[in-house]
């Protein structure tokens, strides 16, 4: 990394503060309006706003095969990326906003890692694409486990 | 003797202190008790769904104050507090916890880099680790029965009172030599103190055991949903000798990588309720705004006794929760 030894931040700190910042930003708005929508009851949820009550005392194995049996119908339980298909409904649609403040981070390493290969800083280049693989294993969700 | 006597006394007072304005937040989650009472025993149609994540919006509102006057995350105060009080499953509360904690180091983050506080070389190899053990310890947790988690989690809210009441703090650890990972790794920096308006050079030791450490940190940050920065600045500072504010700082960033990771495990379960999720981020989020404004005005010694006395409580809730006793 340049500029190591000086008070002022890298090129690599301020290059990442700055996608971090802009998706930060991104995501929360994103999970604002989405939520409004979804609350204020402008886009229909899949389960009723008066019926979550009923289903979020339960483990989340049993909660996702009741509100599956109940109101979404499909072949499996939505894990993982099963949200996808269900980002027409109101509650489905705050995921994206969760998923792009979850996935801010993978971008951050990525943009930085050619910039410390360039500088011939190879074991940070290294460290940077390896922690983005590691985070995009765990979005992938081939990670998956149970009770 | 006489010395002893009044630190005991002294200590005695905070304690009182803090109970005391514990005690007089305690009716929004005594109502969240009464309303999960109720509601489980009339059927889930006496209370109107709108009613829920008002009180948690209120509840994390408080919390978020506390959690900045209080110098911790909000997800460690989170975790044991809604867990404890609220009707949700600890499945969900430990994925909106985790959510709630990136949030926060997520919006200090480019702050904290951009002022060259947080350390982005120190942050990449302990990040790497502790993000990678968080995955590990999401997936157990997950795997785990809920009452061993929850008892669990009780045994570690009480440890981390342990850690807050002994754990000293070293401004600038005098720090002789760098170690040689840390010297090959170049991890080492400047930050411009204004107090006293000088640069201080800064480097770290005991990189070898300080990233061995990250591997439990990141562990039980996956595994109970709680931010870690209890564990990160002391290992930081105390261990590796990187300053308060260094520690501080990229504790704080790491936080967004490190809880990034476990935050997909939960996501990807199917943990995050969205009537759950946003009341709480909003609350905890706006309660740290005036948290911040209120720092200049409040008692930093008196609030820290105050959350030391808040996840006392929490952890034994927690704890006999998960043992199936009911105590309060």
């Amino acid at each position: 990394m340049s500029n190591t030894n000086g008070t002022q931040a890298t090129e690599e700190q301020i290059l990442y503060a700055n996608i971090l910042n802009k998706g930060m930003l991104i995501g929360l708005v994103m999970l604002l309006v989405t939520f409004g929508l979804y609350a204020g009851g402008i886009i229909k949820p899949a389960i009723p706003l008066d019926q979550i009550q009923n289903y979020w005392s339960m483990p989340v194995g049993e909660y996702l095969e009741v509100i599956n049996h109940e109101f979404l119908h499909l072949e499996h339980p939505p894990t993982g990326w099963g949200w996808v298909k269900l980002v027409g409904k109101g509650d489905f649609l705050n995921f994206v906003g969760v998923a792009v403040l979850s996935g801010v981070t993978i971008l951050c390493y990525l943009a930085i890692a050619p910039g410390l290969f360039r500088r011939g800083d190879k074991a940070y280049g290294i460290m940077a694409l390896l922690e983005a693989a590691i985070l995009f294993l765990a979005a992938s969700n081939l990670l998956a486990v149970g009770h | 003797m006489r010395e002893t006597l009044f630190r005991i006394k002294s200590l005695a007072q905070k304690a009182i202190l803090g109970a005391g304005l514990f005690i007089a937040l305690s009716p929004v989650l005594s109502l969240a008790s009464e309303v999960a009472a109720t509601t489980a025993a009339s059927g889930a149609e006496a209370t109107q769904w709108w009613v829920w994540p008002l009180i948690l919006f209120v509840v994390t509102f408080v919390m978020g104050i506390i959690a900045v006057l209080g110098g911790v995350g909000g997800g460690v105060l989170y975790v044991p507090i809604i867990s404890g009080f609220f009707p949700f499953h600890l499945d969900f509360v430990r994925g909106t916890g985790l959510l709630v904690a990136l949030c926060g180091a997520l919006a200090a983050g480019p702050g904290l880099l951009k002022a060259n506080l947080a350390s982005l070389r120190l942050a990449i190899p302990v990040a790497l680790i502790a993000s990678t053990m968080a995955i590990v310890g999401a997936m157990v947790g997950l795997a785990l029965p809920t009452h061993i988690v929850q008892i669990l989690l009780g045994g570690t809210i009480l440890g981390i009172v342990v850690i807050m009441l002994t754990a000293k703090k070293s401004a600038v650890p005098d720090v002789q030599k760098a170690d040689s990972l840390s010297s090959a790794l170049r991890i080492t920096g400047v930050f411009h103190e204004p107090t006293s308006g000088q640069d201080i050079n800064w480097k770290v030791h005991r990189t070898p055991i300080g990233l061995a450490t990250f591997i439990i940190i990141g562990f039980m940050a996956g595994m109970f949903g709680l931010g870690a920065g209890w564990a990160n600045v002391p290992v930081l500072n105390l261990m590796m000798g990187a300053p308060l504010k260094v520690s501080v700082a990229t504790s704080k960033f790491l936080l967004s990588i490190t809880d990034t990771s476990a935050a997909w495990i939960y996501m990807n379960k199917g943990c995050v309720i969205p009537m759950m999720v946003i009341p709480s981020l909003v609350g905890i989020m706006l309660g740290s705004f005036i948290g911040v404004r209120l720092l200049k005005v409040a008692k930093p010694t008196f609030i820290r006794w105050m959350v030391i006395v808040i996840l006392s409580f929490a952890g034994v809730k927690a704890l006999t929760k998960g043992l199936g006793i009911s105590l309060f």
